[in-house]
């Protein structure tokens, strides 16, 4: 039981960075309906960014806290990312308005290896560790109610929270905020949004940016746990089955289908894994958004204006 | 002023639905396949033949089965990659396990078997279209790349995980030095491409492109949607396996499940969009694009390098190669969406007014 459990919270943890790079597919698709296939460049790319500035800025500015480095780091790769989303929609996107979804899809795939290029030729392509101070050591909790007790590492409890908080703040964002409200209004309908006087070209930079810091919340997690390295822009093939599954154009079911891939993962690869043999989680995700895509094929929460043939 | 269809009259049916209906385009595509088998052979080296023809007739093979799913049916497939692959354990398979059984059969035996996994993977393409479909193709790449690793039987039970083949023979025809390799890459490629070329003009062809360009009123004017995906996956992954079992036996001749991973796929669905979609002409230019490209940047990024005195690390020139590759594509795409294939027929277009354009 309580080996079940643990392995349930693997996968939960497992998940949550899933949701993390769901998110910003999700982000990007709705409002400009764009399949962001170098969302796992930009994970790389802005973990890159952290992990050298964290350890390049004590140097340059002889700083010796450890927090105000890595918040400054921060900020600096903050900058650099929307420098990136604003590059991105200046150059790329604004002359592809209108071109079908293949087209802009190969055109983020060109994106992803420009980036991947750019990244390692600035920041080096060895692997780097982030250091944020995270906890490491495992706790023992509920020793009283399950024979053995629970092991959970807090460094991943410290994760699910601050992914809890930048999901709340982008909720937030987009509820609260006018410009989150014109956000909405693009993803409802860029023509509306477009005759009412909301500037498209800026919601596209803001919701690139949005993206963007995403992806570094996600790097800098992903990268804290698993140091920085360039495995890390294959995330984005990992987050597709779960917008298939979540549906590609909702903000929850974006994080459920992360959660949900990410225990189904964890669970298949140790209770399936030994009759079948190992391995097996890399497809598992995969054959179940299939399974959605033959029965549900809008997702657990899209909208149902998928082409239905 | 040479390239004019003046006095070039239809006077038959077959005359007036010819591949090249006009004289000049006749004897250029001939011209260019006598060079391609006489002249080549004679002219170039082994390491040309190794690292650029071989590759890119074998690509071109695929891309063109890529083009069929793609260009022509409007099914985007991310999963060309697992196809290959099919074909090329398939084959491998077929050739060792039944004892004397020709080479060019258990090729196309290998195409077959990656065509009943292509109609098995298109199913979902009843359901879904764009991008939804892309992600199930993607299953089916993930799923062939874990098969081909984890189960022992495809690879016969290979310790290393990879196979090899040796000693390819057709009929009395030893298949060693890269001209030969060459010779029968080319040979099963033209043959192809004139099936696909022409399977396109007819009327599976046209139902494939009415799918594509829009399947309600396709399905409207009796053409069975079923049928016509299907078929398309089909005889897409027919062509694309056989060029996976091109690649696995003759240009790898030794090869890991790696070999076809996803990455591929990426780049044959590159050829196809850079070459120009729905265009069998177009998966060529594609194919030399993809397959040139790197091998250019490779050569001559340092040399441009020293030119302006910075030395060029070999890390660098793959970060380089990367950017590049990366922005040719992007500038690709916003340029000539439609593809180089678009811009050789506005150049022939062009070519044929010349020198007077009004």
């Amino acid at each position: 039981m309580g080996f079940f459990i643990e392995t349930l919270i693997g996968g939960l943890m497992a998940g949550m960075l899933y949701s993390l790079v769901a998110l910003g597919f999700v982000l990007i698709f709705k409002a400009s309906g764009v399949f962001n296939f170098a969302q796992g460049a930009m994970v790389l790319f802005a973990a890159l960014a952290m992990a050298r500035f964290s350890a390049w800025i004590p140097e340059w500015l002889g700083i010796d806290s450890r927090l105000l480095a890595n918040g400054i780091a921060f900020i600096l790769s903050a900058a650099l990312m929307c420098v990136v989303a604003w590059l991105i929609e200046r150059l790329v996107l604004r002359h592809l308005v209108n071109q079908d979804g293949a087209t802009l899809l190969m055109a983020t795939l060109g994106i992803a290896y420009v980036l991947e290029g750019i990244g390692s030729s600035i920041f080096g392509s060895d692997i780097y560790r982030i250091d944020v101070g995270m906890p490491k050591e495992p706790v023992m909790i509920l020793e009283g109610s399950i024979e053995g007790g629970l092991l959970i590492n807090k460094e991943d409890f410290v994760a699910a929270l601050v992914a809890a908080l930048l999901v709340g703040t982008l909720w937030l964002f987009f509820q609260k905020t006018s410009t989150g409200r014109a956000l909405r209004a693009v993803a409802d309908d860029h023509q509306a949004a477009q005759s009412i006087g909301i500037p498209l070209n800026r919601i596209w930079v803001i919701v690139w940016c949005v993206a963007g810091l995403v992806a570094l919340v996600a790097g800098i997690i992903w990268g804290s746990k698993l140091g920085v390295q360039f495995s890390l822009a294959t995330v984005a093939l990992r987050g597709l089955p779960v917008v298939i599954l979540g549906g590609l154009t909702s903000i929850p079911g974006a994080i459920i289908g992360g959660l949900i891939i990410g225990v189904g993962e964890k669970l298949s690869e140790v209770y399936l894994g030994p009759l079948i043999g190992g391995g097996i989680e890399i497809w598992f995700a995969y054959q179940l958004a299939l399974v959605f895509l033959l029965f549900r094929p809008q997702g657990l929460f899209g909208e149902k204006i998928i082409d239905r043939v | 002023m040479l390239y004019r269809e003046n006095g070039q009259f239809r006077t038959s049916y077959a005359a007036d639905q010819q591949i090249f209906p006009i004289a000049q385009d006749r004897w250029a595509i001939l011209a260019i396949v006598v060079f391609a088998f006489v002249g080549v052979p004679l002219l170039v080296d082994e390491y040309l033949f190794r690292a650029i023809l071989i590759p890119f007739l074998i690509l071109s093979l695929a891309a063109i089965g890529v083009n069929i799913l793609v260009g022509y049916c409007g099914q985007i497939t991310l999963g060309a990659g697992a196809f290959m692959a099919v074909g090329a354990y398939a084959a491998y398979n077929f050739h060792i396990r039944l004892d004397g059984l020709p080479l060019l059969v258990s090729f196309l035996l290998g195409g077959c078997t990656a065509a009943a996994v292509g109609i098995f993977f298109g199913i979902p393409s009843l359901r879904v279209r764009g991008l939804y479909l892309a992600v199930a193709t993607l299953a089916a790449q993930f799923f062939t790349d874990w098969v081909f690793l984890r189960v022992p039987w495809f690879t016969n039970n290979a310790s290393s995980g990879s196979v090899s083949v040796a000693n390819l023979q057709i009929l009395s025809w030893q298949i060693e030095t890269p001209t030969d390799k060459y010779l029968l890459c080319l040979t099963i490629l033209v043959v192809f491409a004139l099936l696909a070329k022409n399977m396109t003009r007819c009327a599976i062809g046209r139902q494939w492109m009415a799918i594509r360009d829009m399947d309600v009123a396709a399905e409207v004017i009796g053409i069975r949607p079923l049928f016509a995906k299907l078929s398309a996956f089909a005889v897409s992954s027919f062509f694309v396996g056989t060029a996976g079992a091109l690649w696995g036996f003759v240009h790898l001749a030794s090869w890991e499940p790696a070999a076809f991973s996803v990455d591929r796929s990426f780049q044959l669905l590159f050829m196809v969009i850079i070459g120009g979609l729905g265009s069998i002409m177009g998966s060529f230019f594609g194919a030399a694009f993809i397959v040139i490209l790197p091998i250019m940047l490779n050569q001559f990024l340092p040399a441009i390098g020293r030119v302006f005195g910075i030395s060029i690390s070999t890390a660098g020139v793959s970060h380089a190669e990367l950017i590049i590759f990366g922005v040719l594509i992007i500038f690709f795409l916003i340029k000539e969406p439609h593809g180089i294939a678009r811009m050789w027929s506005t150049g022939k277009e062009k070519l044929r007014l010349w020198p007077f354009p009004h």
